[in-house]
């Protein structure tokens, strides 16, 4: 139990103000189409532009992948946005579409028709841009794991 | 008990109320002071840096010693930026010709591309330069977006907002400011728009 306890923060990646947490181990056959829940926290006080914030200015949370082995990646699921006005908005301005607190972001995959049986993992990076009620933060990008077993 | 005249108790009390309304703070009528604006001697010197402006120029905080400065670190993608942004674009339009310049540093990783059509956007009148991660670490590092400082006629930081701050707050601390004397760096008044451009 306290093993497991102290392991938990390892699976986690943090940027400050955003941590992502190692999605569930997925697992399928070969050509099988496989979809992994990657569990993503904002930090409280914060909030951090959704895949499609309202303004074109604005710096969109964006998922891709550096390495994904057996699987082949497909489209990648954003959670519903939250549209909210903040304090530092104009009045003639857009709610914006932002993400708060903890969501998850589905990532779709297809199990390669030539892929080896065994496991594996796929990594990629979450971009993002957080702000709170007064002020924001440079973009960052945090490391994102997917384990899998080929069956 | 020898009696005290009018002309002796007056003079005593006029210099006891001087005292205790701080004498060496004595503003005139009129004049502002800004809560967040720091004493002269707790000042520090703000540093120079060589960056360029949107066609190219490159720009020196030198260039500006002589003038009160408000040093905007600010990046299209801040929702608070865009709010001080237009005090600014004011406060500009009120004070240029009191000595005063905004400048403004945008801290875009995109660079001129993203900014350059922002700043139409918003019409905005003062000069804008481009950061980097280097300048914004001689300032202490710039995380949080915007932060403003509110420099003062002898290139000294007298003042520091992080994060969003009141309209109010950056007029009284400019305005304040402005009304002060630049002084030398032992501490003597110099005239105020010696090198100013």
């Amino acid at each position: 139990m306290l093993a497991a306890l102290l392991c938990l923060p390892l699976l986690a990646q943090s940027s400050g103000y955003l941590s992502v947490t190692e999605a569930p181990k997925v697992s399928g056959s070969r050509n099988a189409a496989v979809q992994a829940k990657i569990p993503v926290a904002v930090k409280s006080g914060y909030h951090v532009n959704s895949n499609v914030p309202s303004d074109d200015y604005l710096i969109p949370l964006k998922l891709t992948w550096k390495t994904t082995g057996a699987l082949e990646p497909g489209q990648v699921s954003y959670p519903k946005p939250v549209v909210q006005r903040f304090e530092f908005q104009q009045a003639n301005e857009k709610p914006l579409s932002v993400y708060i607190g903890n969501f998850e972001i589905a990532a779709n995959f297809k199990v390669a028709a030539n892929a080896p049986a065994g496991p594996g993992v796929a990594v990629g990076q979450l971009r993002y841009q957080a702000c709170s009620d007064r002020a924001c933060y440079p973009p960052k990008t945090i490391e994102v794991t997917v384990p899998y077993q080929v069956q | 008990m020898p009696r005290l005249r009018l002309t002796t108790v007056v003079p005593i009390a006029a210099v006891t109320l001087c005292l205790l309304q701080s004498c060496n703070n004595w503003s005139a009528p009129g004049s502002v002071k800004a809560a967040s604006v720091k004493p002269d001697k707790q000042r520090k010197d703000a540093p120079d840096f060589s960056l360029k402006d949107a066609d190219g120029k490159v720009v020196h905080l030198s260039d500006y010693k002589g003038k009160v400065v408000l040093l905007d670190f600010w990046a299209t993608w801040c929702g608070p930026c865009k709010i001080e942004i237009p005090w600014f674009m004011d406060m500009q339009r009120k004070n240029k010709d009191k000595g005063f310049e905004v400048l403004g540093v945008a801290m875009d990783d995109e660079g001129w591309e993203a900014v350059k059509p922002f700043l139409a956007d918003l019409g905005v009148n003062y000069r804008v330069v481009m950061g980097n991660d280097k300048i914004a670490e001689t300032y202490g590092g710039v995380d949080a977006l915007p932060t403003t400082f509110l420099i003062d006629r002898s290139g000294k930081i007298a003042a520091v907002h992080v994060g969003l701050a009141s309209k109010k707050d950056f007029e009284d601390g400019v305005q304040e400011l402005i009304q002060s004397p630049a002084t030398s760096a032992r501490g003597s008044a110099v005239p105020a728009l010696i090198g100013a451009k």
